[in-house]
């Protein structure tokens, strides 16, 4: 259901190693896409404390392995942001045994395809092989787990990539710097406040030590999951991991402080200014999350109609702001609305973002959007519109059978947020279950002034002869 | 060092193993209108998915009507046989179908996606679109204004002007130079009436390319070919693209920008689908650029120099010659030193092609990685439709591995010296200093 706005948030959810690995990893919040009905999922765990889910799926000889960590942007610290993603970049640069890059040689040699993401809850590396070839893919991730040698020279050079990475997805991108600058509004206290790629000044100054210390803290066999989807028998991949994982010893993990985000007291705003043509505006209120122990009805079923809530808003092209603002009014040229329900942070907003038309300011269209969630507020939604939801949650349970590594995403995210794969068995009954009563009650609840960031782009026209001022940052 | 030995017995077994496994049984038939009808039949899931593809991409437009395809086929699905586009969005997201599709040079297609249970209802809204499009004046208005505020700012963005300052001095007279999104003077001149012709020129029974994948039998799907085919213009078929000339000198252009980073386009005419240099060029292209994290140049401007997040080569096989194309972003500091370490790989690679152990690397990945290609329903849909839409053989998945095993050293280095000539390159620099 995020569809628009996963477009909004890839620039700081979710980092990947190389962008020619392009698929639209966001897509991939829970919204509408849940259970796994047909094909079992075993779940198992090593004596070290190493989780290992597999799901056999025989539609193709083929095999996606993904080995997650629980350490993203999330566990980082003032002064070392950038860290988590920094070090997934390392992880290609060699073991005790393996030079730089003999481990990317060594699954192209194999047939695979090979990449890693890191986002704001999670750190993940994969590969997609012929099935045959699950037994390399285990043994190379059980090596980079524990003997990952970190260079001064090679975190020198790859340091350098990470900074061209993020002058490309961020500083010269106007609505990513928007995106960074709402984000680090909405959230104060809370690490979501903090770009997963990092502040400039903290790439600047970020050492091998730096990253030799990431790894230390959080690179261990009970901070981390194998996920393995494909044409594979369960006991044949615990054997394997119980073989290799299974030898290395679980760490004394540093303290996790819980983190919440203060109340938020009244509207937040903020401009942006930076070369472009066209304005655009971000919008969002602070959301609960889906817990593990409801201890209030609330805490049950609110997640679940704030998701039914941003499909309403935005799940298709008749959908209420598509249909109303961009269609028949012609106040915004782009328009739409997402919500996570889950995040290992237990935190997190439900978003509106929109392009004014030409003629129309950013003031015009957040009038629009207020009055759309307005007449939620007053009115709900209708009987054929939850309809639809219903219709688009049972059709993508069908259709996103057809991937495996999606599925693969699906359990390893759940896993690492600290939640339970078993949540999706359940999603799709939850969401049918949602009114329009409870609709509105989260709105009424949640999408409200006082809860509000607002950030705006001003778009600058571009003088080619004047030399741009340095970046934000700093 | 892992072992070795062990590394290449998993190579000898993998190719086993997907010599096992590449056969995907293709049906083809033509329905009565003329259409080219491509099937392939999978009961694992209860999805029907589907693919009717027309010659009528972007390099059908003229400069003075650019971008008219690209609204034809996006219009087509704002309004059909009455239906307005809520109506049409809504009997689509009623039953979970989706419905999407896609424009290049080429090709404009219509896909769609439904449960098997609901495939009567999505395909009658499907074949609507396709054949008594309402093109309503004043959503074309609407969308008009649309467009064109997406191209003024993409008129700011270097990426954007990089890539079109590209393709139009690689193609300068020929249609593959045209943005596919139009100008902004294309579009504000363009009338109802120009979609109207375009789409019975273009959209004809004879040159559409039908691909079914899935939960049907061969029977079902030829009705359901023959329905999608039949209510389409029944006009003459689309004429062949013209050829594409080759620059004669090198084409450098620096434009000023004021964002951090330069962006650099590299690059000449490549090749057509179905060419005999294809794989040549494509294991070539793998050793050069295309292979990810193990190619030349990511290893000399990445790995080595830390002056990119990412640098690529790519050929675009296309019905006439596509491009052959090198990316790359850097600070603009370092984007002339950057510059001339792809320079540098290049040249070398063109004087002394790839080595023994390359090429078994090259082979070794797309043979092994062959299987990941056609794991999907998805995926095998879109080969169908490119197998029907270039006239490849049918037999084009089974002998592909073949294929890519016969190329040799001395073929590739061939091809290249032929085909891709540095002297000539166009070169495109956007944020130059």
């Amino acid at each position: 259901m995020s569809h628009v706005i996963s477009v909004f948030i890839e620039n700081h959810r979710i980092l990947e190693r190389d962008f020619v690995f392009n698929i639209k990893i966001l897509l991939l919040s829970l919204s509408l896409l849940p259970t796994l009905a047909l094909a079992e999922i075993q779940e198992f765990k090593l004596a070290n404390g190493m989780k290992i889910i597999v799901q056999e799926d025989r539609r193709a000889p083929v095999v996606v392995s993904q080995v997650w960590y629980r350490a993203g942007a999330l566990d980082e610290v003032n002064g070392k942001t950038g860290v988590a993603h920094v070090l997934e970049h390392m992880m290609f640069k060699g073991t005790k045994t393996l030079k730089a890059g003999q481990f990317s040689r060594m699954i192209a040699a194999a047939g695979g395809k090979e990449n890693a993401f890191t986002g704001q809850d999670y750190t993940c590396y994969f590969q997609q092989l012929e099935k045959s070839h699950l037994p390399l893919s285990i043994k190379l991730e059980a090596d980079r787990m524990a003997n990952l040698v970190i260079t001064d020279a090679e975190f020198a050079k790859e340091i350098k990539v990470v900074m061209e990475e993020r002058r490309w997805r961020t500083e010269d991108k106007p609505q990513s710097r928007v995106n960074e600058q709402f984000q680090s509004t909405a959230f104060k206290a809370h690490p979501y406040a903090r770009p997963v790629v990092g502040w400039m000044n903290d790439l600047e100054n970020m050492t091998a030590a730096d990253a030799r210390e990431w790894y230390n803290n959080w690179y261990a066999p009970n901070n981390a999951t194998l996920v393995v989807v494909g044409d594979v028998k369960a006991a044949n991949v615990v054997k394997l991991a119980k073989q290799h994982f299974g030898k290395l010893k679980a760490k004394k993990l540093p303290a996790r402080k819980p983190q919440t985000e203060p109340p938020q007291m009244g509207e937040r705003r903020l401009v942006v200014k930076a070369p472009g043509k066209l304005p655009y505006l971000a919008m969002g209120f602070h959301t609960p999350t889906l817990v593990d122990n409801p201890t209030t009805a609330e805490q049950g079923w609110e997640p679940y109609a704030l998701d039914v809530l941003a499909g309403v808003m935005s799940g298709n092209d008749s959908a209420r702001l598509n249909q109303k603002l961009v269609r028949e009014t012609s106040v915004a040229i782009d328009v739409g609305a997402g919500y996570d329900s889950t995040s290992r942070g237990r935190e997190s907003l439900f978003e509106l973002v929109a392009t004014p038309a030409e003629g129309k300011t950013v003031q015009d269209i957040e009038a629009a959007l207020i009055a759309q969630i307005e007449l939620i507020k007053t009115s709900g939604v209708t009987q054929q519109e939850l309809d639809r939801v219903k219709a688009a949650v049972i059709a993508a349970d069908v259709y996103q059978r057809d991937s495996m590594f999606y599925q693969a995403m699906q359990i390893g995210q759940l896993e690492t947020m600290n939640y339970s794969w078993r949540l999706l068995k359940d999603y799709p009954e939850k969401l049918k279950a949602v009114t329009s009563e409870q609709i509105q009650a989260v709105a009424k609840k949640y999408l409200i002034k006082d809860n509000m960031t607002v950030a705006t782009l001003d778009p600058q026209p571009i003088d080619p002869n004047v030399i741009p001022a340095k970046p934000y940052v700093r | 060092m892992l072992n070795t030995l062990k590394n290449l017995i998993f190579i000898t077994s993998l190719l086993l193993a997907s010599t096992a496994n590449a056969a995907v049984k293709i049906s083809h038939w033509q329905t009565s209108t003329g259409a080219q009808v491509y099937f392939v039949e999978n009961h694992d899931l209860p999805i029907i998915d589907l693919s009717v593809a027309f010659p009528a991409g972007s390099a059908r437009d003229t400069k003075a009507t650019s971008g008219v395809a690209g609204v034809t086929r996006y219009m087509m699905t704002l309004g059909a046989d009455g239906m307005n586009e809520e109506a049409i969005t809504n009997a689509f997201a009623d039953i979970g179908a989706n419905m999407g599709g896609e424009l290049d040079v080429d090709r404009a297609a219509f896909k769609l996606r439904t449960l098997t249970s609901e495939s009567a209802k999505a395909l009658q809204t499907f074949n609507k679109i396709l054949h008594k499009p309402d093109f309503p004046q004043a959503i074309l208005e609407r969308e008009k204004t649309r467009i064109v505020a997406g191209l003024k700012e993409s008129a700011t963005q270097p990426e954007s002007i990089g890539s079109k300052a590209f393709m139009q001095a690689l193609y300068p007279n020929h249609p593959y130079g045209m943005d596919e999104s139009g100008e902004i003077e294309t579009i504000t001149a363009m009338k109802r009436d120009d979609l109207i012709a375009f789409y019975n020129t273009n959209y004809t029974a004879k040159s559409a390319v039908i691909a079914l994948m899935g939960d049907m039998t061969e029977a079902q799907a030829k009705t359901i070919a023959e329905d999608a085919a039949k209510g389409l213009p029944q006009t003459a078929a689309v004429p062949k693209i013209a050829e594409v000339t080759y620059p004669q000198s090198a084409n450098t252009q620096r434009i000023a920008h004021p964002a951090s980073q330069a962006h650099i386009f590299l690059g000449y005419p490549g090749i057509k689908r179905g060419d005999a240099d294809y794989f040549a060029l494509y294991l070539g292209n793998y050793v050069l650029g295309g292979g990810g994290f193990v190619s030349r140049l990511t290893e000399e401007v990445r790995e080595k120099r830390g002056l990119v997040y990412s640098v690529y080569s790519y050929f675009m096989p296309m019905a006439e010659v596509g491009p052959f194309q090198i990316g790359l972003q850097t600070k603009k500091e370092q984007a002339d030193e950057a510059t001339k370490v792809v320079n540098a790989t290049v040249a070398k690679f063109i004087a002394n092609g790839v080595t023994e152990k390359e090429l078994k690397a090259a082979k070794d990945n797309i043979i092994g990685g062959f299987p990941m290609r056609i794991d999907s329903n998805a995926k095998i849909l879109d080969y169908l439709s490119l197998i029907g839409f270039h006239k490849l053989p049918l037999t084009y998945l089974e002998d592909f591995n073949k294929s890519v095993a016969k190329v040799t050293a001395a073929q590739i280095k061939d091809a290249f010296q032929r085909r891709v000539k540095p002297e000539h390159f166009v070169s495109v620099t956007v944020g130059a200093q």
